[in-house]
């Protein structure tokens, strides 16, 4: 919650009109999804598992540092492939409706130490629904970190440039915590919830596949490429992490973005709901292959509109969004990537330290909901 | 160690090697007919038949066990990106050479996959495959006289008898609006000419319906003969009824369309469908598929072949009884009780837990 409410301008019969006009975008893109989305995808998959094929091929040598070198990169860029482009959107249910059995967010398995059923309830039903909403969507600051001033301050927060980078490095497992709910969960009555340590055998057993796959099966595959390819796997696992935690970073937490109380969502119209998520997230700028190898959360904001319309298409929805924005007089965040990683540490380094809490005017549209 | 012992360990090993993905996922890169995928076949060359009508050649995968004349196959074609399942006959014989079958498909108005088949099928496409199934069949041994009697596409089962045995009196009535609409035309006619076969052309945009009181003209020793019936609705039940009449039910063999999926019993009216961990409530029809209402309303339905073949989409039902749509039967809610929301229908209010 910021100081200015910058919706504040905007009557909520203007808001219900943006939310109707957001709707025909999306009922446009669902008219015409067809042949050439479902061709995308299988192509996009069949690259991936080609390139990662070929990749750990190169790697069976990677003794050689070209070839260490070249393995290296395309099973790094073989990773990102899988859960960003593919794995995220897949598991969105973007893909169902194509009734493949093999691509469809029921089946779909990633490679990622977080089990796919566990990353969909707190990706896709928690944090969706409640974006940016204090206490309620634990994507802010994953728990770990204070990235609003709202937010109550506390010492443990000034190591949070420190928790921010181990996060990032080793992200896939801070995910699976997550998603296991574990600083909750650790406590003596919760840890021993039947239901818990079911999840968190599942989260152990995937690991423990993850693990095998690529520090022992592969490396021993290598023969006396073992210690290289034990280092190339360790690498893209790090370039991914890295990757993946600093296109995340970008999504929500650049200066801009705006926050909201639980008690700004009582009630919360369809309208509203969508001009939430319009300022509760921040795209990044740049050319169609950054746009793919974010798998498409460059597209953020259009993303959090339509989180189940195909990835290939946020970029032509984008057009018709920011000319909403626009309309509404609206602050579109975009930027490119370096800008809006800066920008996404500076606020963490910022926030590590305590500040005065603000003065906050109450947005109009709470008024009127309180006043309901 | 047995070979079986080994090759499953060897299978597990390399499902080490590809976790989470699994190996075939990556051997269908490479090889999607290979034996041990799950079944495809690779439409190979499409010649059309009639105006509306189409003949599909199909590669079948290494998988494929054949089938018996008068059988048919369910396939999977991917519509505008969306897979969809239909059953056809088989057309082709059972003893041709290069492995390959045929299906001939009519387009009917509307239909989505029966449409696409005829006019937009391209050959180089996977389509899926379900084994050949259904009992539309000669029996082992040959029968002295046969009877067929077809309309329209129904024809197709028909036609892949004829080619598949030849036998010493088969005699035929196939009706279709005009000359032109008669699949296989010229084929027929040179069964014909080399008096295989005797065929009375019943053209209903002329002649009218088949009035199967007809049938002591046309064939007047019709009742002796084993009988094999396919074609629309309206003629199945007037053969059905006028066979049961002259007490020989038991010599006549009848293959309706869309075989498996029919609404019987009463109470067909559905219900009002509560999906409960989602929190939806939608009004259904007892004749649509669960797994369709829970799409057509958002909700996260798991799924698999669509056939109730699977098992991919079963889901707890809480409460209330749904309808199987292929049997009839009915299944009540009981704690443990799954169902397959792909072939069962609302069968009064229910509660899905999805």
């Amino acid at each position: 919650m910021t100081a200015i409410d910058p919706t504040a301008h905007l009557t909520a019969e203007q808001i219900e009109e943006l939310g109707r006009e957001l709707d025909a975008i999306r009922d446009e893109v669902i008219a015409d999804r067809g042949e050439k989305d479902a061709a995308y995808i299988r192509k996009v998959i069949s690259a991936q598992r080609k390139l990662e094929l070929v990749s750990r091929g190169v790697l069976l040598f990677s003794i050689f540092p070209p070839a260490w070198l070249i393995g290296t990169a395309g099973l790094s860029v073989a990773k990102i492939m899988d859960n960003m482009e593919i794995g995220h959107n897949i598991l969105h249910g973007q893909w169902d409706w194509m009734r493949d059995p093999k691509i469809h967010s029921t089946t779909w398995e990633w490679d990622h130490v977080s089990p796919s059923d566990q990353w969909k309830h707190s990706h896709n039903e928690l944090h969706h629904t409640y974006t940016n909403v204090i206490g309620k969507d634990n994507d802010l600051g994953y728990g770990i970190m204070r990235v609003d001033e709202d937010q109550r301050w506390h010492p443990f927060h000034l190591g949070q440039p420190l928790w921010n980078f181990i996060n990032a490095c080793f992200f896939e497992y801070g995910i699976a915590a997550y998603d296991l709910e574990l600083g909750k969960n650790l406590n003596k009555r919760r840890r021993k919830n039947p239901e818990f340590r079911a999840r968190a055998k599942a989260v152990g057993r995937k690991i423990r596949k993850q693990v095998l796959k690529d520090y022992v099966i592969h490396p021993l595959l290598s023969g006396p490429s073992f210690l290289p390819t034990l280092a190339a796997t360790f690498t893209a696992n790090l370039v991914r992490n890295i990757w993946t935690h600093s296109v995340i970073m970008c999504g929500h937490f650049p200066e801009g973005v705006q926050v909201f109380e639980r008690r700004s969502i009582k009630g919360e119209t369809r309208g509203q709901w969508y001009l939430r998520q319009m300022m509760g997230s921040a795209n990044i700028s740049g050319s169609s292959a950054m746009h793919f190898m974010t798998g498409n959360l460059s597209h953020q904001i259009e993303h959090h509109l339509f989180p189940d319309l195909p990835s290939n298409r946020y970029a032509e929805v984008a057009v018709k969004v920011r000319a909403l924005f626009e309309k509404y007089e609206l602050e579109y965040v975009t930027g490119p990537l370096p800008k809006q990683v800066f920008s996404a540490w500076h606020k963490v380094f910022r926030l590590s330290l305590p500040n005065k809490k603000p003065k906050v005017e109450t947005p109009v549209r709470e008024q009127e909901l309180v006043a309901a | 160690m047995t070979s079986t012992a080994l090759r499953s360990r060897a299978w597990k090993l390399l499902e080490m090697v590809t976790t989470p993905l699994l190996p075939s996922d990556y051997l269908d890169l490479v090889s999607p007919l290979r034996a041990g995928a799950d079944l495809r076949g690779r439409i190979e060359a499409v010649h059309p038949e009639t105006g509306d009508a189409a003949t599909v050649v199909i590669r079948p995968g290494r998988g494929w066990r054949g089938h018996t004349a008068g059988q048919y196959v369910r396939i999977g074609v991917d519509v505008d990106g969306v897979r969809l399942w239909r059953a056809y006959s088989i057309t082709s014989p059972t003893n041709r050479q290069d492995g390959r079958v045929t299906i001939t498909v009519k387009a009917i108005p509307d239909g989505k996959v029966s449409n696409h088949l005829v006019r937009r099928a391209k050959p180089g496409t996977l389509v899926q495959l379900d084994q050949a199934t259904g009992d539309f069949v000669l029996p082992r041994a040959k029968p002295a006289k046969v009877l067929y009697l077809t309309a329209g596409s129904g024809i197709t089962p028909v036609m892949g008898m004829l080619r598949d045995i030849e036998l010493d009196d088969a005699v035929m009535i196939h009706c279709a609006p005009q000359p032109q609409d008669v699949i296989f035309r010229d084929e027929l006619h040179v069964l014909v000419a080399d008096k295989k076969l005797r065929l009375t052309e019943v053209h209903t945009d002329t002649d009218g319906m088949l009035d199967i009181a007809r049938l002591d003209d046309l064939v007047p020793d019709w009742a002796e003969r084993e009988t094999w019936a396919c074609g629309p609705a309206g003629l199945l039940d007037a053969a059905e009824e006028h066979w049961t009449e002259h007490g020989v039910r038991e010599r006549l063999h009848t293959e309706r369309f869309r075989p498996g999926i029919i609404v019987t019993g009463d109470g067909d009216s559905g219900g009002e469908v509560t999906f409960s961990a989602t929190g939806k409530t939608v009004d259904a029809d007892g004749a649509t598929p669960l797994l369709d209402v829970g799409e057509e309303a958002g909700v996260l339905m798991p799924s698999g072949c669509r056939m109730g073949i699977c098992f991919g989409c079963v889901t707890p039902l809480k409460a209330g009884a749904v309808r199987d749509l292929r049997t009839g039967e009915i299944t009540e809610a009981e704690p443990g009780v799954l169902i397959q929301t792909c072939v069962s229908a609302a069968a009064g209010p229910c509660d899905i837990e999805r």
